[in-house]
């Protein structure tokens, strides 16, 4: 109990910081909200897709090598800090398997519109909940995210033996 | 002025500083009317409609102000250390402050100039000079820090600079003080023999803004005090004005104050271009510094010139003039049209305003007065548009709105009083706390003032705020001066000794700001582009460690093997991608400061561990969070000691060898796999 109270303590503090204001409604008014939000939940979070400019992925069973490549580039510089290739969380959590969870939309979407997930995709809001930092924007644009999404779908292959599974669920 | 009057004027002066200085906050309620507040306010949130660029006088930089509100946006560090981000400390920026007299962390800046095109500010760059050493420096506008610095060799007090031409084209200088040229071992008493001046022209690349002494023109020994150039009609000439003509080198306040008249000086610098284009400059060998920031690494590179071209009015005839003006002047400025220069004689009654047409005559008709030195003396009457009758005491400077009236602030009679440049005839006057030395009206030197706002910064701040001990910050007054009638609306303290400023619309700065560096774009040769590429390496006693900044954690943070005696540079690159997320650094036992770097950039701070010991080190910047957990341990062991340089991030320690191959392998064996 204790220490769901420092999470919420956290994760509260975090929102705060984030925002700049807020964070101190009544349990009433928190539920009325988010029954609010439902209805107004956007089509694309419900699918699973996230939010953001990306709405549509059309993927290749083939892996693109060139793609592969600048993807690796792309992840060693703006994202291996915090996210590892196994399974291990570190800051963020372990890539190993992520197609297999999240839409490639959903990926992308996260990478390129990171702010607005985590305010409106409950997916990435637990995400936020698990981890305690904020993933920050690294203004990646939306070429080389989808570069990022093909180096993932290799990784997952390598470490897994699969990719793409979240697409048939 | 004989010896008698000479007293009663001094009588009077005192007796007039000690009525404006013991004046009493009374004074200032009064002019303070109606909805003054309610002029300055800016909601939060919301943003000023200009920036104000003021020099930092003795602190040696500059600040950025919001206009109306006064609100303090940021100080940029130019000619002087600056340890709250590591400028003049880190190994980037130590080269910036080179000179021919060695590192020189300090300087006097005093006058600002904005980059224009066409007679009006660009908002691209910001020069301002190092009055004590002389040099001129750049700020980029797109990211508001000091991007070039470049001395002028064989002058002394840089004060009359950097003044910009209406196209950029140079920024005018002239020596302060004159000096033996070259310098030499001489009696101070053979200053009308041995001691001369310079006018210096710097070009600037139209394309980067990068400086270069295009020529000086040898002057007699006069102090050069303030400059402005042509624009419109009169584009093509600088207007400089002197003062000691007397040529005097001790007790100046009296000794530089008999004649009755100085001189303003007059280059046509497109006949100097002439001359230079036909060779007839004279070079020598010199030494000074040119120091330049590289934009792909952010990496300050000085280099030293040694030689410079000399043109001499004696041998060129029609390139420079004098005209007399009133004792002792400080500003000579130009009005919007380009059409009347303003000289302010600090100890005249009366201030002389030229016409440049009329000048412009006076030459052709060599209508002259002799000369000193080759250098014709133009007709004092010929020269001159009318005289401003008694407007107050001391005049200093002046600006224009745009709309034929001119403001000048009179620091012994401590008010700004504005006047119709073609009638001459006085409007308004209003009192300032106290005694202001230049004012600003944005784009007050441009062909198109933007005759809103006036600031005039004061020299004398005694009772305007809450008392801080003997040392008081310096007091700014914002005006109102869009109606008849001048109106005080706000009254805001300073940084260091603000000497001029430069006022600028938003618009023209706020869309080109650079919020954050490009990380594909960084070529630091230091520059770690991922975390999986942090390593340390030694070299000899030389240690480089390749670190990583992303929120929160510092990569790597756990490093052993470093020696009493080693030479540490941490070379440290923020990762983030994204505005306003600096990471700071600092190391226990480092003797300069710290670093703040922005997102994409690299930044190295030297370290030289004295004592055997465990040391923290930190982000400096509340980044995130867990802004209090990015920190680290560096392990110091005896010299000579067999502990093996290893480091890691929340892992087991890894040698060198390792590291240095074990992400690439990994990737290699990766790609392969994919195949």
């Amino acid at each position: 109990m204790k220490k769901l109270k420092l999470t919420v303590f956290l994760i509260a503090l975090m929102i705060v910081y984030a925002c700049g204001g807020g964070g101190s409604e009544q349990k009433s008014e928190q539920q009325s909200e988010q029954q609010a939000k439902e209805k107004d939940t956007p089509e694309s979070i419900k699918q699973g897709k996230g939010i953001g400019e990306v709405k549509e992925v059309e993927l290749t069973v083939e892996l693109d090598d060139k793609m592969i490549e600048r993807g690796r580039e792309i992840y060693e510089m703006k994202c291996s800090s915090c996210h590892k290739l196994t399974d291990q969380r570190v800051v963020g959590p372990g890539f190993a398997g992520v197609t297999n969870r999240r839409k490639p939309e959903w990926i992308m979407n996260m990478i390129t519109n990171v702010d607005m997930m985590l305010t409106e995709d409950p997916e990435a809001q637990k995400l936020l909940e698990e981890c305690l930092t904020r993933m920050p924007n690294q203004n990646v644009k939306l070429e080389d995210a989808r570069a990022i999404l093909e180096f993932l779908r290799h990784n997952d292959m390598d470490k897994t033996g699969k990719k793409d599974q979240a697409i048939e669920i | 002025m004989n010896m008698k009057n000479k007293i009663q004027y001094g009588f009077w002066m005192l007796f007039l500083i000690a009525f404006t200085t013991s004046c009493d906050q009374k004074d200032s309620t009064k002019v303070v009317e109606g909805n003054a507040a309610e002029q300055a306010y800016v909601a939060p949130g919301e943003y000023d409609e200009y920036y104000a660029f003021l020099s930092g006088g003795y602190s040696g930089q500059i600040t950025a102000y919001g206009l109306p509100s006064g609100r303090l946006l940021k100080e940029i560090p130019v000619f002087s250390q600056y340890p709250e981000n590591g400028y003049g400390y880190s190994e980037e920026t130590k080269p910036m402050l080179n000179s021919s007299y060695g590192f020189v962390p300090w300087d006097d800046s005093h006058h600002i100039e904005l980059s224009q095109t066409e007679g009006e500010f660009d908002g691209r760059w910001l020069f301002v000079n190092g009055n004590n050493t002389p040099r001129i420096a750049r700020v980029d506008l797109t990211t508001f820090e000091t991007v070039e610095i470049l001395e002028i060799p064989d002058v002394a007090g840089l004060h009359c600079a950097p003044f910009i031409t209406e196209n950029s084209e140079y920024l005018v200088s002239g020596t302060r003080f004159s000096v033996p040229i070259p310098q030499k071992d001489v009696p101070i008493d053979t200053y009308k023999e041995n001691f001369k001046g310079l006018i210096n022209y710097v070009s600037v690349d139209p394309e980067h803004g990068h400086m270069e002494l295009a020529f000086q023109i040898e002057m007699p020994g006069y102090n050069y005090d303030l400059a402005r150039n042509g624009k419109a009609v009169s584009h093509g000439w600088s207007f400089l004005t002197t003062y000691n003509s007397e040529q005097a080198h001790s007790l100046l306040e009296v000794n530089a104050s008999q004649k009755d008249k100085d001189l303003m000086a007059i280059v046509n610098w497109k006949k100097a271009e002439e001359y230079m284009e036909q060779g007839k400059f004279t070079e020598r060998q010199t030494s000074y510094y040119h120091n330049l920031i590289d934009e792909s690494t952010g990496i300050a590179e000085s280099k030293e010139q040694t030689l410079t071209k000399i043109l001499n009015p004696k041998e060129l005839p029609g390139m420079v003039y004098f005209i007399p003006v009133p004792k002792s002047p400080h500003g000579c400025d130009v009005d919007p049209t380009g059409e009347y220069i303003v000289g302010n004689g600090k100890l005249s009654a009366d201030m002389s305003v030229y016409s440049f047409s009329k000048l412009m005559k006076a030459i052709e008709e060599e209508n002259f007065d002799g000369d000193i030195d080759g250098i014709p003396i133009i007709n004092y009457e010929a020269g001159l548009h009318g005289i401003v009758k008694k407007p107050g005491l001391g005049p200093l400077h002046t600006e224009f709105d745009g709309r034929g009236n001119a403001y000048t602030t009179f620091f012994i009679s401590s008010e700004v009083v504005k006047w119709d440049v073609e009638t001459k005839e006085i409007l308004d006057r209003q009192p300032t706390f106290y005694s202001p030395g230049h004012l600003m009206i944005p784009g007050g030197e441009t062909r198109k003032p933007d005759g809103k706002y006036l600031l005039a910064m004061n020299k004398i701040t005694k009772d305007r705020y809450l008392p801080t001990g003997p040392e008081l910050a310096h007091s700014a007054q914002l005006f109102d001066i869009s109606g008849d009638k001048m109106k005080l609306i706000l009254d805001f303290p300073t940084k260091g000794e603000p000497h001029y400023a430069q006022g600028i619309k938003a618009d023209k700065i706020q869309p080109n700001a650079v919020k954050f560096y490009d990380i594909e774009a960084n070529e630091h040769p230091y520059a770690t582009l991922g975390e999986g590429k942090t390593k340390v390496e030694r070299d000899g006693d030389e240690v480089h460690v390749y670190m990583t900044a992303m929120r929160s954690h510092l990569a790597p943070d756990n490093i052993e093997g470093f020696q009493v005696g080693d030479k540490v540079y941490f070379h440290v690159t923020n990762l983030e991608q994204d505005w306003d997320v600096p990471h700071g650094f600092a190391v226990q036992g480092a003797t300069n400061a710290e670093l703040l770097v922005m997102p994409g950039q690299t930044r190295t701070l030297l370290w030289e561990p004295k004592k055997v010991g465990v040391y923290a080190f930190y982000c400096t910047d509340f980044c995130s969070a867990l802004h209090q957990e990015m920190s680290g341990y560096a392990r110091v062991s005896p010299k000579g000691s067999d502990v093996p340089l290893k480091w890691g991030l929340n892992e087991e320690l890894r040698n060198n060898q390792q590291a240095a191959h074990d992400f690439y392998d990994e990737a290699k064996a990766t790609a392969e796999a994919s195949k």
